[in-house]
This record gives structure tokens, sequence and C-alpha cells, in this order.
């Protein structure tokens, strides 16, 4: 088998051994759940409801703000309790509409449209806007955006993204095992709404039964086609993920429909599924809740809005103290400061380390060593962002790539000096943002 | 239950490679181990002693300075050690005791520690200080070297393959090819007025031809590959530095790029312009190049220091290929018969601007 990859990258250990094993189970539903308005790139949503409203699962609770933003809807039933700011999965507070459960899991309508594939693309595009969907695997890109290129930018590949290379998180695998019809059906519904030719499944090889299986699936479908992928890490990122799969470089500053690609993760696919056949919104996911420390790691199929800590306490809790508790994985993941945040849309993972692997190291001088801009996927200097932003010159930063960094964390991760590399660039960023705006 | 104040909130990524300064450092000095080893077996328990003394003195001096300077000492990190080794492996085996002292204490207070400590001096520390004897006690540092037991300096062991009786027939001949070190006998062959000289004595024969080509006839490529000639205590054998050097290369501490391009443009210049007048150019030449002097040494330890060579992947490939490109000027024109760590001084102040120079174009970036 010949395995595609991208230019640069690491190899952490994956640590998917924890949970990969492990089939979806159900979360039973959490006596509460939080609905972040905040889930996705873009404008806040504007809540629709009250304190001391009732509501069904799958109703509105809140309206997009704009063509850029998202509607959300309840998970459960039951009654709002509360609207204000609640610890968010990036570790801030944030405004969430709070549902306390009536126990009754009652359910607006989703009736089953055998007939969907038979739909034009204006229609099932309406269908994905309706369902509040954005991108799964963290980054949280509103997909009815995603799904409307410009005329003049056609678009003749899609690429499904089931490369999940963050260590530890396995929810994209077992919905690559379990549900590959379902993720095949939304791919093809993907392709008839943004008219591609061609659509590629992105597997990378640490999950050969899934390429397996994937593989079988499309073995007569001339137009779909498996990519195996040599294990290497940020290939998940959506330019390497592209560079991988099709040879085409997205210009920097561009968007992947700049080469006639959208990326959409697995697990989008599958909701956009849903949201067409079933009209059923966005409001559970596959999450992996594992780590070393986690007596039964899992993934768990859980309502939008469900708190860390009951996904923690369905999984039996952990065997010794948590030192950090990250929403995501380890690469890229947030710490939390507590454990009574709510996941969103995009929470693929809780992954729990004791206060071992929690411990941070203590920083050094660099000793120019060059890691970090030989496996820079972006090839850019990242040791050299770094120093230019702690002593605040701008422009050096900007060209050593401050603009271009996809903040993927690989150079923190090869550093000998243990600098703190991409928190560097991130301040460095947030800087520029402010020196553009007083500009 | 207060679960609050135990988490650890931190920036991402959340996992390391476990690479650290320390374990970096300490890797170097250990495949330095072999080459330690077979110094100390060809020249004896001095060359251990005077390779020790050197990085204790460096270890001594950095923590005394960093005391100084009221920073945490940070010697276990084992940089300083590593400087003072490689500033002793630079050291003739024959040379006084108090020689890698000074070196090693010039090399860790002005080479590094007046500029900020490890990470921010421009040029190598070690080189920094061999340079400094070389000027400052450059007898010390050129007389008195030992031949390896049953050897002779030159590696030129069986001197009847260049003339039964080399003693009687030039007695100049006889001197450089007993008491010089390879290098300096291919640079005294460049020496016109002395070439005729040996040949006059010689009555007429080619002796400076026979000399030449007996530098690279196998026997003596032998001695140079295991180490059986004269030369400074860590760059007597090449295969001892190969060694080690690979173990840097699997480990991934060291990067291929200026060791090939440095060792690869030696090559390739000693086969163009590495003979002399009056002589064949042999197909084994460049071989004698790359495995006579401190190159080996030089190219895969010293030239591959993090702090002073480029940043850039380009970068390094030119920083090897001017390494190399100085080098064979040096041998081959300069004063000097070896040029190895001028070489490596000099690429290293052109670092800065090698690295301006070739920042890395991102991913998706076309050209402006």
């Amino acid at each position: 088998m010949r395995l595609k990859t991208f230019p640069g990258g690491i190899h952490p250990h994956d640590e998917k051994h924890y949970s990969a094993s492990a089939p979806i189970s159900i979360m039973p539903t959490p006596p509460r759940v939080i609905v972040h308005l905040s889930q996705h790139i873009g404008a806040v949503s504007s809540p629709t409801v009250k304190v001391g409203d009732t509501v069904l699962k799958g109703q509105v609770v809140a309206e997009p703000a704009g063509f850029v933003s998202l509607v959300q809807h309840a998970s459960i039933s039951g009654k709002v309790t509360k609207i204000a700011k609640f610890l968010h999965p990036t570790g801030i507070m944030s405004m969430g509409v709070e549902i306390t459960s009536d126990g009754q899991n009652l359910s607006v309508d989703m009736p089953d449209d055998p007939d969907f594939m038979s739909l034009d693309a204006a229609a099932l595009k309406a269908r994905v806007s309706a369902a509040g969907i954005c991108g799964m695997g963290g980054a949280g890109f509103p997909t009815h955006v995603k799904l409307s290129p410009p005329e003049d930018k056609p678009i003749d590949t899609v690429i499904l993204n089931g490369v999940e290379c963050e260590p530890f998180l396995t929810s994209d695998y077992r919905l690559l095992v379990e549900r590959a019809d379902d993720i095949l059906h939304g791919l093809r519904l993907i392709m008839k709404i943004v008219s591609a030719k061609k659509g590629f499944i992105g597997i990378e090889a640490n999950k050969p039964d899934a390429i397996e299986l994937l593989q079988k699936l499309t073995a007569k479908e001339k137009d779909l086609a498996v990519v195996p992928l040599k294990l290497q890490y940020p290939q998940g990122a959506e330019k390497q993920l592209i560079f991988a799969a099709t040879g085409r470089k997205v210009p920097a500053g561009g968007l992947p429909m700049a080469v006639g690609v959208v990326v959409q993760n697995v697990a989008t696919a599958v909701a956009i599924y849903e949201a067409v056949r079933y009209q059923k919104p966005l409001i559970e996911r596959v999450i992996s809740v594992t780590g070393s420390i986690v007596n039964k790691p899992m993934n768990l199929l859980a309502p939008i809005g469900t708190l860390y800590s009951d996904l923690l306490e369905h999984c039996g809790g952990v065997s010794a103290p948590i030192g950090k508790a990250i929403s995501g994985g380890p690469m890229m993941g947030f710490a939390l400061p507590a454990l009574d945040a709510a996941m969103t849309k995009g929470s693929s993972g809780l992954v729990l380390f004791d206060e071992k692997a929690a411990k941070s190291m203590q920083e050094h001088t660099c000793l120019r060593c060059a890691r970090c801009v030989d496996i820079c996927p972006m090839n850019l200097m990242p040791s050299m962002i770094a120093s230019a932003v702690k002593y605040k010159d701008l422009e050096m930063a900007v060209k050593a790539g401050l603009n271009d960094c996809i903040k993927c964390g690989s150079c923190a991760y090869v550093c000998p000096a243990q600098i703190r590399l991409v928190q560097w660039i991130d301040t460095g960023k947030i800087r520029y943002a402010e020196a553009m705006r007083n500009k | 239950m207060n679960i609050k104040d135990k988490l650890t909130v931190s920036a991402a990524p959340h996992v390391h490679d476990k690479t650290t300064v320390k374990n970096v450092m300490w890797n170097v000095v250990l495949a330095l181990v072999p080459a330690l080893i077979f110094a100390t077996y060809y020249w004896g328990i001095r060359a251990l002693l005077l390779s020790l003394t050197g990085a204790v003195t460096a270890v001594v001096c950095e923590a005394l300075i960093q005391k100084l300077r009221k920073v945490p000492i940070t010697v276990h990190d084992g940089s300083a050690f590593l400087t003072g080794l490689l500033l002793a492996f630079n050291i003739h085996a024959g040379a006084p005791i108090w020689l890698p002292v000074i070196g090693a204490a010039f090399a860790i207070t002005v080479g590094k520690q007046v500029f900020g400590g490890l990470g921010n001096n421009p040029v190598n520390p070690a080189l920094l200080g061999r340079v400094f004897l070389m000027a400052s006690w450059p007898t010390q540092m050129t007389a008195g070297w030992v031949a390896v037991k049953d050897s002779a300096i030159s590696g030129l062991n069986d001197l009847t393959r260049i003339a039964t009786d080399l003693q009687s027939l030039s007695p100049k001949a006889y001197e450089l090819v007993t008491s010089a070190t390879p290098l300096k006998v291919a640079q005294t062959l460049r020496d016109s007025s002395f070439v005729a000289d040996i040949n006059a004595q010689a009555g007429g024969l080619n002796l400076s031809g026979r000399i030449f080509s007996s530098l690279t006839e196998m026997e003596t490529l032998k001695s140079l590959f295991w180490g059986n000639i004269g030369g400074c205590i860590g760059e007597v054998s090449a295969f001892a530095l190969l060694l080690g050097a690979a173990y840097l290369l699997y480990k991934n501490i060291i990067e291929w790029r200026i060791p090939l391009f440095y060792i690869g443009t030696v090559f390739v210049f000693s086969f163009l312009f590495g003979g002399i007048p009056g002589s064949e150019i042999s197909m084994m030449l460049p071989f004698f190049h790359i495995f006579s002097g401190g190159l080996m040494l030089g190219a895969f330890f010293m030239a591959t220091d993090y702090t002073t060579t480029p940043l850039t992947k380009k970068g390094r490939i030119i920083f090897g290929i001017g390494c190399g490109l100085l080098t064979i000027i040096i041998r081959l024109v300069g004063g000097y018969p070896e040029g190895v760590s001028y070489s490596i001084l000099f690429m290293n102040v052109m670092t800065p601007l090698i690295d301006m120079l070739t920042r890395p174009k991102a991913f998706g970036r076309v050209k402006k």
C-alpha cells in the first residue's frame, strides 16, 4: 500500500489504545445540559428562548446572528433554567442556555425521508443550514458557509477527513468502522451540494481496519476513493490533508476552495446525512473520554452541552488524581480549569492526565537547534517568530511566518528547550491583530 | 470535591517528545567516547587526562561565572563539559597540561558566557579556544607531537615503499615523512623549492612524487582511517568519529546536511585541485583529504553545533559547502596545513546572514 503524506510533521505516540476498541455507546440523558451560543467560528447565536420556557429535544433555542453563524438546538427536553456565562471548553466563560432535563427525553418530529438523495442542492443545503452543523473536527466553521463557495471558485473534489491525527482521540475512528455507510451517504450529499466530481476519504495507516472497510465499500464507486495516509501529525490539518490527498497547495491566507477542494470531517459527514435524511439537528456527537487514569475509557454518543464531569462520571471516574483535563486532543486541545465545562459541537474528546503527565517543564533559552524549523508543516521558523514576539518585533515575526502558523504545536512538541512556542506565537497573533486594529 | 485547585492549565501542546537540552548534550559527549577510547589506547592515559582536564575546567569555569552573574548554575546540562572536551580534543597528546586548562577557560568565558551563555554565543566556543591557543602558544600547540606507538606521525610507516634507503638518500625528505602529520607532508610537497631540494638530494629521482603517491596508498589510508597517525587527541581515528556520528544521526541529534555537504565539498575539490606537479592524481586522493586532519571531528561535531549554525535547511547546505571550500582553500593554498577550525569559525560568523537570505517560503506562499 502506497501511503501519501505531507512535508514536515512529527510522530507523537498515538495513545489510541485506551479507547480504540470501545464501541460507540449512548450517554444516558444527563440532568442538565448547557447549549453554548458560541460553538463555532462566526457571530454568537442569539437566544430565542427565555428562562422558564419548556423545550423539546431538537427545538431551536438560538438563531444565527448573520450568515457566518449557527442555529442552536436543545439537545434534551426540559426547562430553560438559566441563560448566562458558563465555562466553555476553550477555558473561557461564554454565554450559554442551561436546560434542566424533565427526564422525558421528548423530541421534535424527525421524519425519515428515504428519498433524500433526489433533493436538489439548494434543498440539501437548506436542511444542513437548519440543522446547525459546524465542522466537528475542532475549528467549528459553519458547514453551510463552507458548502457555499462563490461562483468563481468551482469545487471538483471533496475530501472527508478521517485522519484523527491527535493522539488519544478515537471518536472519528469509531464512526469510520461503525457508521461507514452513513459517512459515505454524507460524502455523496456534500459532493452533490458543491457539485464535485471526486470524493476522497483520508485515513491514516494506524486504522487499517477502517481503510479496508471503506475501500471495500467504495470498490465499485469510480468517483470515490480511500486515501491511505502515512502516520504523521498534523495530517488532519486542512492544508496538509489536501496536499497529501491531491498534491494541491492551498495558497497562504487562502481557503481550500482556492484549489477546488472542500474538506469535511467524517463526523460532520454523518451529521449532514442525518440532517438531510431525518431533518435531525446537530444535537449529539461522539466524544472520546480517555486517558490512562480513566477507569472505563469510552466513545460516547452524548447530547451537545453535556458537562464533562457527567461524561467522566459515566466512564467510572478516574483511578488517580487528575492533573490536567484536556478538551480535545493533547496537541491542540485546551486545558480546562474545571470539569464543569459543557461539550460543544466541536468537542471530540476529553483527555485526562495524571499529575505526573500534567507537570509542565521549565522553559530554557533557545539553542537554535532548528528542530522546529525542520518539522514545521507550514515551513516556517517557529523559534524566530517566538523570539521576535518576545522582543516585540512584530515585523520580524510576520517575516518568520506569524500569520501562516496553524498552531498545530509540532514545534513545541520537539523543542528540547521546552519553549512554549505556540503560546508565544499566539501572543504574537493577538498583538498583531491589535496593531492592525489601531492602524 | 474541590478539583478546581488541582488542575494544571497551560497552553497546548500538552505532550512533548521528552528531548531535553541535557540529553542532547550528554548524548554528544557519549558519541565522543569512542574517539576518547581510541586516543587513550594510542597515547595512553595522558590523552584521557588532557581531555578530562579540559572538560572539568570548562565545567568549573561555567559554574563560577554563573555564580558571579547570579544566574542559575546549569552545568549539569552538559554543554560546558562538551565544550571543554572538544577543546581538549583539538590539542595533541604531547601538550602540557595547562594548555587545555587555559583553552577551556577562554572558551567558556570569552567564547560563551560573555555573550550570555548557552544559545547566545556567535561562534563555536571550543574552536575559539583552540585558535586562541594557536595564536598565543603556537609552539606548544604544534611542537612535541607524539606518534602513535609503532607508527610514524605521518602514517607513512613503510618507508621502503618510497625508497629503500630514504634516510641516506634525502635527509630532508626523511625528516618530513617521519616528523610531520599527513597534511603537513601534503602541504610541504606543494612547496616547489622544497620539492626541488629533495629531488636534487636524491639525485634527480622523483622523490616528491613518490612520497605524494604513498600518501594515497591503501596502507596509509588505513592508518588514517583507524588512527595510526599523529594528530590531535580527538581527531585521530576517523573510524571512532564515524561511529559516534552514526549514533548522533540515528538519534536525530545532528542533521545530515552540514556534514554531508562539508565532507562532500572537500571530497570533490581535493580531487580536482589536490594534486601536485610531477605526480599523477590518484583516485584515492579525496579519501586522503577527508580522513586526515580534523575534518571528521569538525564536520560531525563542530560544524553541527546548534547555536552557531544556520536554522534553515538551505542555509545548512550553504554552510557545509562554505566550510568545505574554505577548508580546501586553506589546505591547498593557505599557510596552514589544516583549515577546519578557521573554516567553521568563519562560517559561524556568516550564519546570521545565511539565515536571513534563506528564510523559507511558507507552505502555499508564492514568491513575491
